[in-house]
């Protein structure tokens, strides 16, 4: 059983028999008035997307669903291919269902697929994954502010943007719960 | 380097810019800046706000008791720009650990601090931009006329299907406030939503004319809750009171019980008629520098220390 302090984006609950995924939470209070919790969340075999603000005190009940270890091995039109680790069966994905992971799946990248029902219907990535840049523009030498960013394309054709000292070719960090860039790759 | 940080330098050079403007407005308007202790033995009892512990103290959640007793010693204009607590809070226009700004008048009622409130908006705005016109996620929002003024029942009567009294019969007072009111608020220009049912408004005065409202006020900019005035309740019976009233449902909903502020009822009753504000400085800057998020107005969130 969750509480409303377990709300976040990512967790799953079950709302009149469907999977439900959180993916939006925000705290708001109107003044001096109750805490309340904002949820977006996207049933999971339909997609729809329910808006629901709780209260303090409410619960939730989790949803019944099997995380099974995998990993990525191609794109074949417009759907995704992964492995079971275990067993090696095979299960699709479409672009659809696998949302923005898709900026970070590379061949081989260690994935968790959740299955409702044998069937695949989300896809969750590393918190962090590492991808080269193969475009951006030349850093502007005499820029020595450091506080400035460019767009660079990174091999899955996600576009972010990164310090200017980024050059192509380099390994770079991606935090892909926000999706946004973190670190380059030493060496 | 810590990219992100290095990042934030204009935001955090707008946000002291800032700080650095309300000084000026309130010293030019003969106000006296103070400075009060954050850690106090009895935050002020609220049915919502909850305090976080520091040994056998608290830190305080608003300047508001320590500043109200130096109204009652005398001191007739005051602000203090402090960091507050409140325990739980945190989500995209908030932080446990937040900047308030407060300010206080005697002689003075929540009307005065509208027309005041809106004055400070227009000198900020006047060194920002010359049109005081600001640009926030796609609004325009004009802070060079006057403000709309709508009451709390006039709000609900225009933006929900039900009344301000259903509403909090049936307990959705804050719920359909926070869904259907809140988002038309201070879109094209500020909007102050006036006159809370009296349950909503532990230490302030009731209306004259109507007991069951009281001399509230909230000011809206682009949706987002800015500042929260009162007419303040000077009469200590009756603040002790809503307090113990407070302290009720406090229980009731199995929330920490603090100790009643004993030398601000004992000084209350010499408080001159007064009223006072408290201004969230963090969504202040939020809206001056179009930021989606508290996050982008602060050095560091707490998920980052």
């Amino acid at each position: 059983m969750y509480t409303v302090a377990d709300l976040k984006k990512g967790l799953k609950i079950t709302l009149d028999g469907d999977p439900y995924l959180v993916i939006a939470f925000d705290f708001a209070k109107p003044g001096k008035g109750q805490a309340l919790y904002r949820t977006k969340m996207r049933n999971m075999i339909t997609g729809s997307i329910l808006d629901r603000t709780y209260r303090s005190g409410e619960t939730f009940e989790p949803a019944s669903l099997e995380d099974r270890k995998m990993q990525f091995l191609y794109k074949e039109d417009n759907h995704f291919v992964f492995m079971d680790n275990q067993n090696y069966e095979q299960y699709r994905m479409s672009e659809e269902a696998v949302g923005d992971a898709k900026h970070y799946l590379i061949d081989n990248l260690p994935v968790d697929l959740l299955l409702f029902s044998d069937k695949a219907i989300a896809v969750d990535v590393p918190n962090f994954v590492n991808l080269r840049v193969v475009q951006t523009d030349p850093w502007v030498k005499g820029d020595t502010s450091g506080s400035d960013s460019k767009p660079a394309t990174v091999e899955t054709g996600y576009v972010l943007r990164v310090p200017p000292f980024i050059e192509e070719g380099e390994l770079i960090v991606i935090d892909t719960r926000t999706g946004e860039y973190s670190t380059r790759v030493k060496g | 380097m810590n990219w992100k940080l290095a990042r934030k330098a204009p935001k955090l050079a707008a946000r002291a810019q800032i700080i650095q403007k309300i000084r000026e407005f309130f010293s030019s308007r003969g106000y006296l800046e103070v400075d009060t202790p954050v850690l106090i033995p009895a935050p002020a009892p609220e049915s919502h706000i909850n305090a976080v512990e520091a040994g056998d103290l608290y830190l305080q959640t608003s300047p508001e008791l320590c500043m109200k007793r130096l109204l009652a010693a005398g001191y007739s204009k005051i602000f203090q720009i402090c960091h507050c607590w409140r325990n739980g809070e945190r989500g995209s226009r908030h932080l446990p650990e937040f900047t308030m700004l407060e300010w206080y008048r005697s002689d003075s009622n929540y009307n005065d601090l509208m027309t005041e409130t809106t004055d400070l908006l227009r000198y900020i705005a006047g060194t920002l931009s010359t049109e005081g016109v600001i640009s926030y996620k796609g609004l325009n929002v004009d802070l060079s006329g006057r403000p709309e003024t709508l009451s709390v029942r006039d709000a609900f009567a225009r933006y929900t299907g039900t009344t301000m009294e259903k509403a909090l019969e049936d307990d959705e007072f804050d719920l359909l406030m926070t869904d259907l009111i809140e988002p038309r608020l201070g879109n094209e220009r500020p909007t102050i939503i006036f006159d809370y049912p009296a349950q909503k408004a532990a230490l302030s005065r009731l209306k004259a004319d109507d007991s069951s409202v009281a001399e509230r006020f909230e000011l809206y900019l682009a949706g987002m809750e800015i500042a929260n005035a009162f007419s303040e309740l000077t009469d200590p019976a009756r603040q002790r009171e809503r307090f113990l009233q407070e302290i009720a449902y406090r229980k009731k909903i199995g929330a920490r019980i603090y100790p009643m502020p004993e030398p601000f009822l004992d000084e209350l009753g010499e408080m001159p008629p007064s009223s006072g504000i408290a201004l969230g400085v963090d969504r202040l800057v939020m809206f001056f520098t179009d930021s989606e998020t508290i996050d982008e107005v602060v050095a560091f969130t707490p998920e980052e220390l």
